[in-house]
């Protein structure tokens, strides 16, 4: 009978490069700025570690498939190293295999990292992917925020809400997100942005606006665990543990058959309640602390607060309106500048979004730094709504 | 007594989207304001997306509307435009009207007498099942000339079979073989190189083509009085009305040369109206068609019954008047490849095709076969291993999807990725049916697109592979 993980890895030490456009760097100087500092955090030398897990998206303007990148930036030899990859929800992958290896007994000590160098592409926006040589014959190529948009189509269909009404409430999701974004001294995007400048950006994927789109960003970030005994031997105190750890993928079902109404994404729910109940969350709106949620586009961090269970559906885009995910809201959101400003690496975000947490929860945050934390939940979702995967991860304070 | 041979059905398509001439015209002002005058109507024109093989299939979906696909024992395309040099263009195109892999596919051209040639082979063979002729053409000219503001692109179908169907019945046809060289276009070469329009009507039309009609009239012991519709093709403006008045033809009986409304579509452009006289024609109506190139052929039919009314046809009316309307004149050099916009890094994308994915896969791609679990009955698009409701592995029988009816569930106007025709216009299409794909929505006109509105199916082209030459061909949905 399956235990569920929750408190039984704790966070030893993280890392996280700093995200944007880093013209100087290549994946091997990302990876090593994150790793320095979760080896600090950690206060263990590199050969301590035992096993790694390395997450990277985009392999082509990276620095290429398996694990062996990984191993050779971070002089990790001979030890077990994997590469993982699932689309945009690759760090949180990252971070299972190396969690479940610590539960598993298999080793003291994991690594999970993930890094992404986007900015060798010569534009903006994510890479052109073959989805394989079938698909390629009969699935249109569409931009991921072509992908997310359409949730836009169906909630407006579903709960009658108006095409302005909605932009309005997405534009306000992205505006929350600047006012963070321009607190944290990693973010990619560090500057407040006026709702005018928001509402009549150019369109990218109707109804979606530049601003309703997140960073494109370069940048690497990093988490060593171990097992909570062995942290308190470390001499560590107020550890933060895992509490859940959840992934689901879409098995076709959104995408082909009438099952899905457009207006929220599944993966999402059922991640969701299989970590709430490894977590033994009921009521996420009251006991979750902070979320880091998976804002590649505003629509999507608007459906995603129904699909936690935050907002109530066809409500959402009121809570947003009235505030209520705020620095200063009732369940803050994205609180270092999420997706939008912090900036999206895909195989370091789900990684990015529990440094996040993790800083909050040791209070480390400085001057975004939330009251008296106790569970952060990270949302990271890969591919598109009607076709993807959802990573949730929740940590926080051992015994919450 | 023997059974009748002709014509037992019919269908067309013109490209939506119709240039007007007078936007060609002042595009060209600074250089040629003398093709003002020919500034008047409009011409179709393809989307980057179409070509004779999209165009043929549409045709032919619209020919075989209400029939069986099963009956087919061959299918001829007809063009001068075919993509394909080394290819059996007809394959693909049988391979999307899903006629029987049985059934023989064969592509003509060389001129734009090819249209009219096939169908006269169809209607002289003693093949006792139902052939398809198709003329399709995605006709393109130099930028400035004359023929740029006259030429159209289209595709007509006709199936021809024996027995109680036939609508037009075959009479006769007369072959005219001359080196009368009114244009030509070397294989390779983008563009046609015409002669003087004075030559063409006065030395070749008019004394090559009158005669022709006679001798065929002659033969087949009618008076020129019983010829209740003309139309004659390949010639300059008006000669089909001279043509007619040397034949002692009255006026109103000169079939229309669709200028105004869709150009010249050089070897479709018998065969569409060959159509358009269908669609008026009453019963014991002698129908002759012509067209005229090195020479000419002639055809003469008999309407033996009304145009049976085909459940959802649009024929040649119906395409006509289905139509969105353009003035980017700079839209048609690009479609047409005569201009090359910055499309940005995201074009440079390599479409590489696997040549045994296409042919493991070839019903889902080229005829949209999806598939019906014999389980759940769930209806799906693609045709996987396993159900997409129920898991059940192996019980999917085909099942087709391009005449099903469909709406937009969701969508959106992508404007980061890289299309030919931007915004790549996506979204999941819900069937009626109950199957569910992402697809590609083409030929949004200024009504717009919003969750619910009514789709069909057109069969196009989907990428192309510019490094090797190859087209990728798939279906996408349009409004209506």
């Amino acid at each position: 009978m399956a235990t569920g993980i929750k408190d039984k890895v704790a966070i030893l030490g993280m890392g996280c490069s700093r995200f944007g456009e880093r013209w100087d760097c290549g994946t091997e100087d990302l990876l090593n700025e994150a790793f320095l500092e979760a080896l600090k955090d950690a206060g263990i030398e590199r050969k301590q570690i035992e096993a790694a897990w390395y997450g990277s998206g985009v392999d082509r303007v990276n620095v290429g498939n398996s694990a062996i990148p990984l191993s050779t930036a971070l002089r990790l030899e001979g030890i077990p190293v994997t590469r993982v990859e699932n689309m945009c929800a690759t760090g949180t992958e990252a971070l299972r295999g190396a969690v479940y290896a610590v539960a598993s007994g298999a080793v003291d000590i994991a690594l999970a990292i993930g890094a992404e160098k986007l900015k060798d592409t010569g534009y903006g926006g994510l890479p052109v992917s073959s989805k394989g040589t079938f698909n390629d014959l009969w699935m249109p190529y569409g931009s991921a925020p072509a992908g997310f948009a359409q949730l836009a189509a169906g909630y407006r269909a579903k709960y009658g809400v108006s095409k302005e009404d909605l932009k309005k409430a997405i534009g306000r999701v992205s505006w929350k997100s600047h006012q963070n974004g321009a607190k944290n001294p990693k973010a990619h995007l560090q500057k407040a942005v006026e709702m005018e400048t928001i509402l009549n950006a150019p369109m990218i994927a109707e109804p979606l606006g530049v601003f309703d789109c997140c960073g494109v960003s370069d940048g690497a970030a990093c988490a060593i665990v171990t097992t909570p005994a062995i942290a308190r031997a470390l001499g560590r105190k107020d550890l933060v543990t895992v509490k859940a750890l959840a992934l689901s993928a879409s098995a076709g079902r959104e995408q082909g058959t009438n099952q899905w109404d457009g207006s929220y994404v599944q993966n999402t729910r059922n991640a969701a309640k299989a970590a709430y109940k490894e977590a033994g969350i009921t009521d996420p709106r009251a006991q979750l602390s902070a979320l880091e949620v998976h804002d590649c586009f505003s629509i999507t961090e608007l459906v995603t607060m129904e699909d936690l269970g935050v907002s109530k559906d066809g409500e959402a885009w009121k809570d947003v309106m009235n505030g209520v995910f705020d620095a200063d809201g009732i369940i803050p959101c994205q609180i270092d500048g999420g997706l939008k400003c912090f900036g999206h690496p895909i195989g370091a975000s789900g990684l990015r979004m529990v440094y996040e947490h993790y800083l909050q929860l040791t209070g480390r945050a400085g001057p975004r730094q939330l009251k008296n934390p106790k569970l952060g939940l990270s949302h990271n979702l890969g591919g598109v709504p009607y076709n993807g995967v959802c990573g949730i991860s929740i940590v926080g304070l051992e015994g919450a | 007594m023997q059974k009748a041979t002709g014509i037992t059905s019919f269908g067309a398509f013109i490209p939506r989207r119709r240039l007007q001439r007078a936007a060609i015209a002042s595009a060209h002002a600074w250089a040629f304001p003398a093709l003002k005058g020919l500034g008047k109507g409009e011409r179709s024109m393809c989307g980057w997306d179409e070509d004779a093989i999209t165009m043929a299939v549409e045709a032919g979906r619209d020919c075989l509307r209400g029939r069986s696909a099963e009956a087919v024992t061959g299918v001829t395309l007809a063009s001068t435009s075919a993509p394909y040099a080394d290819l059996n263009n007809a394959v693909f195109v049988g391979a999307a009207l899903r006629l029987p892999t049985t059934a023989s596919a064969g592509d003509t051209g060389g001129s734009t007498r090819a249209g009219l040639s096939a169908l006269i082979a169809a209607c002289r063979s003693a093949d006792s099942g139902e052939r398809l002729v198709i003329a399709s053409e995605r006709r393109t000219a130099k930028p400035g000339s004359t023929q740029e503001m006259q030429i159209g692109c289209g595709a007509g179908a006709v199936s021809v079979g024996a027995g109680d169907g036939v609508i037009a019945r075959f009479l006769g046809s007369e072959s005219v073989s001359v080196p009368f060289i009114d244009h030509f276009r070397k294989t390779g070469n983008d563009f046609d190189y015409s002669w003087e329009e004075r030559w063409i009507r006065d030395e070749g039309i008019g004394k090559i083509v009158p005669s022709a009609v006679s001798r065929l009239l002659k033969r087949l012991e009618l008076g020129a009085d019983r010829v209740a519709h003309f139309g004659m093709s390949g010639g300059p403006a008006k000669s089909d009305a001279a043509v007619a008045k040397a034949l002692k033809l009255a006026p109103e009986k000169v079939l229309p040369d669709l200028q105004g409304t869709v150009g010249d579509t050089g070897a479709a452009q018998p065969i569409l109206q060959l159509i358009a006289a269908i669609e008026r024609a009453k019963p014991g109506d002698v129908i002759v068609i012509v067209s005229f190139a090195q020479g000419c052929e002639v055809i003469a039919l008999e309407m033996q019954q009304a145009a049976p009314a085909a459940v959802g046809r649009r024929g040649l009316a119906g395409s006509i008047a289905n139509r969105i309307e353009e003035t980017a004149y700079l839209k048609m050099l690009s479609n047409d490849g005569h201009l090359e916009l910055d499309w940005g890094m995201r074009a440079e994308t390599d479409h590489k095709t696997a040549l045994t994915q296409v042919y493991r896969s070839a019903d889902q791609i080229f005829a949209f076969i999806g598939g019906k679990c014999s389980a759940c009955g769930q209806i799906q698009f693609p045709r996987l291993p396993a159900c997409v409701n129920c898991a059940t592995s192996g019980a999917l029988t085909p099942y087709a999807l391009s005449e099903e009816p469909a709406k937009i569930a969701t969508y959106t106007a992508d404007w980061l990725m890289y299309s030919p025709a931007p915004p790549l216009y996506m979204g999941l299409v819900q069937f009626d049916c109950g199957a569910r794909l992402l697809m590609e929505i083409v030929d949004v006109g200024t009504n717009g697109i919003d969750v619910g509105t009514p789709l069909s199916m057109t069969f196009r082209k989907k990428e192309r592979d510019k490094l090797r030459g190859w087209d990728r061909y798939f279906w996408k949905a349009t409004p209506g």
